[in-house]
């Protein structure tokens, strides 16, 4: 495999911001061209094909990426991938069940390359379930095309030894409506790059998130919104648990409003709740403006442990400290999880929740 | 017959400037079929004594006694003191976002009554008690408490009382903020309880517009952190017309 860019490039070496949170002895050579890296497609369409879309594969130089990355590895494996899946909804289809793609990763590392493509005036849902201990670097590009509404969810439910390292992006067409439910439970390091631009006005992406994490895993969520357009907005909330020693967690979200994105209207929020000392949540909103002329801007994010005051007032109806806790966290989560849409899937994810935090003791 | 027993009760909260004393030995018997009502001025440490009885953590507790039927009540955890008996329906409830009523009630009757309550009747047993309190049962499915007015808050606390079944309980000021035919709603169902299961209350208040609804056996008059005056219904009137000018601390 040969890239066109410099090895010293593409090798992380950890001073650099995108990657100083990201503990790199950890990626198993992901990022690293000397560790050679299998290209795989493991994501499965999950029960029978239907009207409405339809999956294949491509040559990578077929579909090639329409967007540009800074991210080392994701430049590594379009470098190194042949094939690309390619989900494509019909135009105008209404596909009313989620189209739900399975992804059970395990052994050596592997590269993968995914398109997403929602096609114009359609209207669909995507989910992503990840499990197993894999250790993955992929990028999905999702392309929401004029007037599509495509809710594309993803579940991190790996095993404790999986190492997934993904870009996210969104390209949102013309009065699109793209969404985006980010749920993080699994896996020792998880650094994932939920992003969106816009290709024309009108044009809307919600960002929804929930990463809980426990002794010694790493989840990281770097969130860029590139308002490039006039008259698009977006909506970021992602909301994290961090639980047991070492449990560690970095939240990036980065918003730049070019100086021609004016009527840009954008709100983003974290908000991340402590439970040990031994923990460690960053937070870093960042939002960069270059014109005066939008609707809003703004960005909120805080830090901070269980509210007395709200396990007093359970408590004091007789509920015990643990149930207390765990239906705040519920209470915490159920915003974001509810919008999954699906209560399978949504008692599934408490229901991990739960448990792990019954092993912590917490 | 349950009795609640406070006996020269002190309780200090740490403060910005250190620990500050704010219930200076509070005596108090409460037993099952009472009404005692608490009059106060500001700030005299009336919602103190309600959240120590609770157990409130911000409250240290420096001399003095809680007993509820001989039994030590400072000596247990918060949730221990509600499935011992005791309700603190509280002047300000808390928000407590994500988690919706219907399965916070749930809960609170599972962990008191020691086993999940049949669906069936449950489903019916809070609907009819929210129908008493018209309490919309769009409610069910809300956020405890979160954007709820005032007065749903107070009512939600009866609601709470009520399906719980405590044998004493404590309502600080749940008349603040209640229009007056919520007023009526609210002390209805306080009384229903009441009849119905011979609960005792501490009813803790600054308006004898209340005490039409819910007839106190006894008024205690506080201040400064302690009971300086006790005496019949007669006394809540005596206080409306003159205030509590009378018990400044000198
Ligand atoms: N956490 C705290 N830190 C400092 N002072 C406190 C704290 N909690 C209560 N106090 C003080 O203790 C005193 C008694 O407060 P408390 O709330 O018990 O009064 P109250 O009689 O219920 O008043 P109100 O009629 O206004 O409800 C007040 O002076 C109050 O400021
Ligand atoms: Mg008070």
């Amino acid at each position: 495999m040969s890239s066109a860019l410099p090895t010293e490039y593409l090798t992380p070496t950890g001073r650099e911001e995108a990657w100083r949170f990201t503990p790199l002895k950890r990626i198993a050579g992901l990022h690293d061209p000397a560790v050679s890296v299998v290209d795989r497609i493991s994501i499965e369409l999950f029960g029978k094909a239907r009207a409405g879309f339809d999956i294949s594969t491509a040559k990578a130089s077929e579909l090639p990426a329409r967007s540009i990355t800074t991210d080392a590895i994701v430049q590594r494996l379009r470098s190194e991938v042949t094939e690309v899946l390619h989900l494509k909804i019909d135009n105008e289809a209404v596909v009313s069940e989620p189209i739900l793609l399975k992804r059970n990763a395990g052994g050596s590392g592997e590269f993968s390359r995914t398109v997403i493509t929602a096609g114009a005036h359609s209207k669909a849902s995507v989910i992503v379930e990840n499990t197993g201990d894999g250790i993955i670097g992929e990028e999905i590009e999702i392309r929401v095309e004029a007037g599509a509404s495509l809710t594309f969810i993803t579940l991190q439910e790996w095993g404790q030894n999986a190492v997934h390292m993904g870009r996210h992006h969104a390209i949102v067409g013309r009065d699109a409506n793209f969404r985006s439910i980010t749920v993080t439970i699994g896996g020792s390091l998880v650094r994932l790059l939920p992003t969106v631009e816009y290709s024309d006005q009108g044009s809307a992406a919600e960002l929804w998130g929930i990463y809980f994490a426990t002794d010694g895993q790493h989840l990281e969520h770097r969130v860029f919104i590139d308002h490039g357009i006039p008259r698009a907005k977006s909506r970021v909330n992602y909301k994290g648990v961090l639980a047991g020693d070492g449990a560690r967690t970095v939240w990036i979200g980065d918003v730049f409003i070019r100086h021609n994105a004016e009527g840009t209207d954008t709100y983003e929020l974290n908000k991340n709740l402590l439970l040990s000392d031994g923990a460690r949540a960053d937070s870093v909103p960042n939002l960069e403006i270059e014109t005066g002329e939008i609707v809003g801007a703004g960005h909120a994010s805080t830090t901070g442990r269980f509210d007395d005051e709200q396990l007093f007032y359970l408590m004091s109806r007789g509920i015990s400290m643990n149930e207390a806790r765990r239906l705040v966290i519920r209470g915490f989560f159920t915003e974001i999880v509810d919008k999954i849409g699906d209560e399978v899937i949504q008692e599934r994810l408490m229901t991990q929740i739960d448990s792990q935090l019954e092993k912590l003791g917490a | 017959m349950a009795q609640l027993v406070i006996r020269d009760l002190e309780v200090s909260v740490e403060g910005e400037s250190g620990s500050l004393e704010i219930l200076r030995g509070v005596d108090l018997t409460v037993n099952s079929g009472e009404v005692h009502a608490i009059m106060g001025p500001n700030g005299s440490g009336k919602s103190t004594l309600a959240y120590s009885i609770a157990g409130h953590p911000k409250y240290s507790v420096i001399g003095g006694s809680v007993t509820l039927d001989g039994v030590d009540v400072l000596e247990m955890s918060v949730d221990e003191r509600a499935k011992a008996g005791l309700f603190l329906a509280m002047q300000y409830p808390v928000e407590v976002p994500g988690v919706s009523v219907a399965n916070f009630l749930r809960a609170a009757a599972t962990a008191l009554r020691g086993e999940a309550p049949k669906v069936r009747t449950w489903v019916g047993e809070v609907k009819e008690a929210m129908s008493r309190l018209s309490i919309d049962p769009a409610f069910s499915e809300r956020s405890v408490n979160e954007g709820f007015s005032g007065g749903e808050k107070k009512r939600l606390e009866i609601l709470q009382m009520k399906v719980l079944r405590p044998k004493i309980a404590i309502l600080d000021e749940t008349d603040s903020g209640l229009d007056i035919d919520a007023l009526r709603i609210v002390s209805d169902g306080v009384n229903r309880v009441k009849g119905e299961q011979n609960l005792g209350i501490m009813l803790i208040t600054h308006y004898t517009r209340i005490l039409r609804y819910i007839k106190p056996d006894y008024v205690h008059v506080f201040a400064g952190g302690k009971i300086v005056e006790e005496g019949g219904p007669e006394l809540a009137d005596r206080l409306e017309e003159k205030g509590y000018a009378q018990y400044a601390k000198a």
